[in-house]
């Protein structure tokens, strides 16, 4: 449903300052949020210039190049987070959808790289949350960002559902909207499994054979997934989403840029500065 | 007056054809239990607080009786020391999470709301949320002495190594440090949720014409308090997560074997625990700051000033943490500016006293209990900040460091200081808040019984800590010189039991028996004077418009202005429908319930069952999304209703926060209310 574009999308004339409740609350957490980081960032870089006796060679653990890539897939997402809300702002509800499906995948990958990287951490360079000062503060504080971007690629998720609502109240829409999360999240757990096997298998030059041997499940689970959410993507009913939402995915955009803002400031103090 | 007009409610029911599943029926139960469970009325909202926190009030001051007690004499055998050790824990923990910082809580739902003109918080549903985390968190830390495992016992600063596991773990499945780690987790949650939707409310839901320098300063010093809370509760939520880490994880943070510096807990917890010290005292400054003005009879003095200050106390507040450590060794230079910085703070302290006898300065005094306390207050709180700016210079506070001297301090700017105000703001709501007059005799009584009962407790400790006596010591011997001092320290807290005694004696008779109280009985300056008592559901019938700082003192003497404004804005704004309230629901209860099941697992180590209250958690605020954006429609009985800056759309918790935007059902649409004929002037109900 797109409404007649008379809504200002920058004044609210129900508050006392014109600022959106919405906006306003988002602004208030991001400066808590701030803190948040804050603190773990400082713990990090404390004891960085205070690390124990045998403690790892950090440079050598790293993979620059794997991190410059997800770092430039995030911050592309931004961009279409950013579109996403200006297209929403004009009514165009197809255009968001897509754009939203756009941050999430690009979202995905990133955190896809990040459960490599941890993996590959782990058990080919041995750097473990227990092992050294270093991986306790390198897991935390990078767990907690991947949990941040994890969030927030389920609040896209949510929205992009959300904005299937048909317009007419008397259809039953809740069940459908669990299904079409349900199978969103296996879809995802599934593709992303096949992918880093995908990867596994190619590293350890293996052949397809092998791949499909071991991965069958979520190879299939995947393609049936994508085809459903193709299904469930198909929708000519009007609905209940359009302009008068422009807030939520504002504020959801106010997050998600500032998520892709603190990994800036992670990758250079935690990554880059290593190679000083 | 009626909530609710009887005629609003089936026409409103009527046009809500949206399917509506039966676990979503909303909950409309306007009196019983099930009406507080499911509760989003920021009045209802701050009685809870305010109840919560004074049950806790009296526990935390059961335990200092027994703290008492067992210093009595020396050589004591009244407690055993790990019971010791637990009871001066919960003490300070109890005292300041869970008494003093949901007291202030309370004050800041009902009142700050009714200050602004507004007819709720902006985000109703978050704010029961905030109040049922608080109570998880609350029961969290106070499990303990039901178990086996007993209370926390690592003070409330819980200083590393006391934290890990050597330490704090005296066998398999003491749990206690994990209980104390997850309580205050949980209570951080409660208190930045609940701040950001006062940070919110004030700056957006203010009344026509109220502009930031017409707030009244209890409002103001609401705003300041809400973001020292969500700039400064990160610091300790962070330093817990890394305590957690450490001792479900085996991560190395605090952990000295591993490479951990403990005294980076200490940054981090002074980070949060100064500016937390000023969460505890500027509430207290905004009560005061209205109790002054109302009972000598003139505008408080030097509004902007005042304001100003509180402002500056808390951006200062941020930068001292240090003063705590002192004798850590930081270095020269690290120590001179930390001492610097904190005697700066007395400067606007002192600022406001100044100003708080110019209010005085002149007035038409009338000493009524409230303004007794507000007097004691300025005194106590006085001496505290002597003692205070002598701590600052670190040379001094080497020797005071760790002594009953500090004791004395904290307990003169807290007990002087804040719960003298609360206790004020207590008596100076109460006939607002439950309609009913307090004694003026037992409240005075009460009052002289608690000065004097604080002042022999507190004030010896002031000579026993010069002398040496450490703090947290279950025993000292009897040659020490000691002896007198703690006797007394010891009759006076039980003088100072009475005396709390008789106050709540007085308040549970008051609240039963108590004479009916007219209409703004102290001749009020601010907005809420403006309502009937108690206050309907809806606050406002007609939202007001503020032309100057004390709103309702210039409408009291504008009566016509007023009354023709009034009748204006009612008829412009009842085209526009009703009053919006928000409907009740079950899900933010749920949804703290959650939280509470998933705590309690996870300091029990055990992540499946963690797990499943995360989910639990997920499932409340899912339910809850759905019923965002609905509201009912009410319509005072007596007057045309206008529509005002209604409460917001809802917000679940943050982190679940995507999940309210999820699904969100076409709100209601008002129904206009039925024109009155008579409009009334007055809204006289």
């Amino acid at each position: 449903m797109s409404h007649a574009a008379t809504i200002d999308h920058h004044h609210d004339v129900t508050t006392s300052t014109g600022i959106p409740n919405k906006k306003l609350f988002m602004w208030a957490f991001l400066a808590s949020d701030c803190m948040f980081f804050g603190a773990l960032i400082s713990t990090h870089l404390i004891y960085r210039l205070h690390p124990p006796p045998g403690s790892p060679d950090v440079s050598k653990i790293f993979s620059i190049e794997l991190t410059s890539f997800s770092t430039f897939i995030l911050l592309m997402s931004s961009l279409l987070m950013a579109l996403a809300v200006n297209s929403l702002q004009k009514g165009h509800v197809r255009s968001t959808r897509h754009n939203l499906l756009g941050t999430i995948f690009f979202g995905l990958i990133f955190l896809g790289c990040q459960v490599y990287e941890f993996n590959h951490f782990v058990h080919e360079k041995g750097l473990t949350l227990s092992n050294s000062i270093f991986g306790s503060t390198f897991y935390t504080l990078t767990g907690t960002h991947g949990c941040h971007v994890a969030i927030g690629v389920l609040w896209l998720v949510l929205m992009y559902i959300r904005s299937f609502k048909p317009a007419d109240p008397s259809r039953s829409w809740l069940a459908r909207a669990i299904a079409h999360f349900v199978v969103f999240t296996i879809t995802t757990v599934a593709g992303t499994a096949a992918v880093l096997g995908l990867v596994h298998t190619i590293q350890s030059h293996e052949s397809l054979s092998v791949f499909i041997d071991h991965h069958l499940l979520a190879t299939s689970t995947t393609v049936i997934g994508l085809a459903l959410l193709t299904w469930f993507g198909f929708s000519r009913k009007p609905v209940d989403f359009g302009e008068a939402n422009a807030i939520d995915v504002e504020s959801m955009g106010l997050y998600w840029h500032f998520v892709d803002i603190v990994w800036i400031v992670i990758f250079t103090v935690v990554y880059l500065l290593e190679y000083l | 007056m009626d909530t609710i007009a009887p005629a609003s409610l089936p026409t409103h029911e009527a046009p809500a054809a949206e399917k509506r599943p039966w676990i979503f029926t909303r909950p409309t139960a306007k009196t019983g239990l099930i009406s507080w469970l499911t509760t989003v009325d920021h009045k209802r909202v701050g009685l809870m607080y305010g109840f919560s926190a004074l049950f806790f009030f009296l526990v935390g001051g059961f335990e200092a009786l027994l703290i008492r007690i067992q210093l009595a004499v020396p050589n004591n055998t009244f407690l055993q020391h790990q019971t010791y050790n637990e009871l001066f824990t919960m003490h300070a923990t109890t005292m300041i999470f869970l008494a003093v910082m949901p007291l202030s809580a309370a004050f800041f739902n009902y009142i700050m709301p009714l200050q602004i003109g507004a007819r709720d918080v902006a985000f109703p549903r978050l704010n029961g949320f905030a109040f049922w985390v608080f109570l998880a968190g609350a029961i969290i830390l106070n499990v303990g002495w039901f178990i086996k495992a007993g209370s926390p016992d690592i003070g409330w600063f819980g200083y590393a190594p006391l934290t890990s596991k050597a330490y704090s773990s005296q066998f398999a499945g003491d749990i206690s440090t994990d209980l104390w780690v997850m309580g205050l987790q949980i209570l951080g949650v409660s208190s930045v949720v609940g701040s950001l939707n006062f940070i919110v409310t004030i700056i957006n839901l203010r009344a026509p014409g109220m502009t930031m320098m017409r707030l009244p300063v209890f409002t103001w010093m609401t705003l300041i308090t809400a973001f020292l809370i969500i700039l400064s509760f990160p610091a300790i939520t962070i330093a817990l997560v890394e305590l957690m880490m450490d001792r479900n994880f085996d991560t190395g943070f605090f952990e000295i074997s591993k490479g951990g510096l403990p005294i980076l807990w200490q940054h981090l917890f002074w980070v949060f625990g100064h500016p937390e010290v000023y969460i505890l005292i500027l509430p207290a400054m905004g009560i005061i700051s209205e109790i002054l003005p109302t009972f000598s009879r003139k505008p408080l003095f030097g509004y902007p000033i005042v304001v100003f200050s509180g402002a500056c106390i808390g951006f200062l507040g941020f930068g001292v943490w240090s003063h705590h450590m002192f004798t850590t060794g930081m270095g020269a230079v690290a120590t001179a500016a930390f001492s610097l910085a904190t005697m700066a703070i007395a400067v606007p302290t002192g600022v406001k006293i100044f100003n708080w006898i110019g209010t005085l300065w002149g007035g038409h005094l009338k000493m009524t209990t409230p303004m007794m306390f507000a007097l004691g207050f300025i005194w106590m709180f006085m001496m505290g900040g002597f003692s205070g700016v002598m701590h600052a210079a670190a040379p001094a506070d080497a020797q005071q460091q760790d002594s009953y001297f500090v004791v004395a301090h904290f307990h003169y700017v807290l007990i002087g200081g804040s719960v003298f105000a609360l206790l004020a703001g207590i008596h100076y709501w109460f006939p607002l808040i439950f309609g009913r007059t307090v004694s003026e005799f037992w409240g005075k009584l009460s009052f002289w019984v608690i000065f004097v009962g604080f002042n022999t407790t507190f004030f010896p400790m002031h000579f026993l800590g010069l002398n040496g006596m450490p703090r947290r010591t279950a025993v000292y011997d009897g040659n020490m010189g000691w002896n007198s001092p703690n006797f007394i320290a010891t009759i006076g807290a039980f003088i100072l039991g009475i005396g709390i005694a008789i106050y709540f004696v007085t308040m549970v008779y008051t609240l039963f028996k108590g004479p009916k109280a007219a209409r703004d009985p102290w001749d009020g300056r601010t907005l809420e004077w403006a309502l009937p008592n108690p206050p309907p559901e809806y606050n406002f019938a007609v939202t007001p418009s503020v032309h100057a700082r004390d709103a309702f003192w210039y409408e009291k003497h504008h009566r016509d202005e007023i009354a023709r404004e009034k009748i204006q804005h009612a008829r412009s704004e009842s085209e526009h429908g009703g009053i919006h309230m928000p409907s009740q629901s079950w899900f933010p209860l749920l949804t703290a319930i959650g939280m509470l099941v998933g705590s309690l697992f996870l300091a029990n180590h055990n992540y499946l069952g963690a797990i499943s209250g995360g989910g639990l958690t997920i499932l409340g605020a899912y339910l809850w999304s759905p019923k965002a954006q609905a509201a009912t429609t009410c319509t005072p009985n007596l007057t045309p209703t206008a529509k005002t800056p209604t409460p917001s759309t809802e917000l679940p918790l943050i982190f679940l926060f995507p999940l309210s935007l999820y699904l969100s059902p076409s709100s209601s649409p008002p129904i206009p209310p039925t024109p009155t004929p008579s409009i009334g002037i007055k809204t006289k109900d």
